[in-house]
């Protein structure tokens, strides 16, 4: 599973914070997973206050939050069928 | 030297007693560098083994302002920290988080999630009292609307950590 920077994204929201990435995806998907801060996703240690929200759309695409400390938090959809079977497989559906 | 301390498994988890970790988020604050740069001077005369975490901007902020080290020791890139901490490589007595956005408060909370020893979390900036109310988490928290003048947040880190004034 590569990078997400190598993997190719693309933006849902910029600029945004913790909450709101958590509430969007809670309002916009389905297929919802919850993950401890550290789950280590796309090689990069997942950030943020516990339960972080992920999702998968489809069969190939996983949508995650994205922290930088001088930008705050993006909400990314990257395409990687890899990806999608590691979260589906060790992420856990409730908060 | 090694203290022993329980996580919330029950597991006994090794902490390295002497050293200290200060993280540092976006730099544009001014107070941030300061009050960094005087942690770090405080925790080295107690004899503190330090680290420094930041992103790459802050750290080349700091290697530019202190080219003798008479302040910084070890610098880690923050993305570098956070993997070293889940992985358990490092393992602090103490951490200190700087934090004035939201961002930060997404990495005060992984830290305290990843860390189970003593957090002091300083939070200044204009936004100050809304990011302190958005952080749930145990720790020693200071908070003070600070954004170019440090001397309160100094005067409360001084409170927070028993050193006295200089």
């Amino acid at each position: 599973m590569s990078c997400v920077e190598n993997l190719g994204y693309e933006v849902i929201l910029e600029y945004t914070s913790f909450r709101e990435s958590r509430e969007y995806i809670e309002k916009n998907y389905t297929e919802i997973y919850y993950v401890d801060p550290g789950f280590l996703l796309f090689e990069k240690r997942m950030i943020g206050v516990p339960p972080i929200a992920l999702a998968i759309e489809g069969e190939d695409t996983v949508i995650l939050p994205y922290t930088k400390p001088c930008f705050g938090t993006y909400l990314l959809r990257v395409q990687d069928e890899e990806g999608v079977a590691y979260v589906r497989a060790n992420a856990r559906r409730k908060p | 030297m090694l203290s022993q301390e329980v996580t919330s498994s029950g597991d006994m988890m090794e902490s390295v007693a002497n050293e200290a970790l200060i993280v540092l988020g976006c730099p544009e604050v001014p107070v941030q560098q300061a009050l960094a740069l005087y942690a770090a001077d405080r925790l080295n005369d107690e004899g503190y083994t330090l680290t420094i975490a930041g992103n790459p901007s802050v750290l080349n902020l700091l290697r530019i302002s202190d080219p003798k080290k008479m302040y910084i020791r070890e610098l880690v890139e923050l993305e570098k920290c956070i993997d070293e901490l889940s992985q358990e490589i490092r393992r602090p007595a103490l951490i200190i988080a700087f934090i004035h956005n939201d961002a930060g408060i997404s990495y005060a909370s992984t830290i305290r999630f990843l860390f189970p020893g003593r957090l002091v979390v300083m939070i200044f900036g204009r936004n100050a009292e809304a990011l302190a109310a958005d952080l749930d988490c145990s720790c020693d928290l200071i908070m003070e609307v600070a954004v170019h003048n440090p001397g309160k947040l100094r005067r409360k880190l001084n409170q927070v950590m028993g050193w006295e004034k200089r």
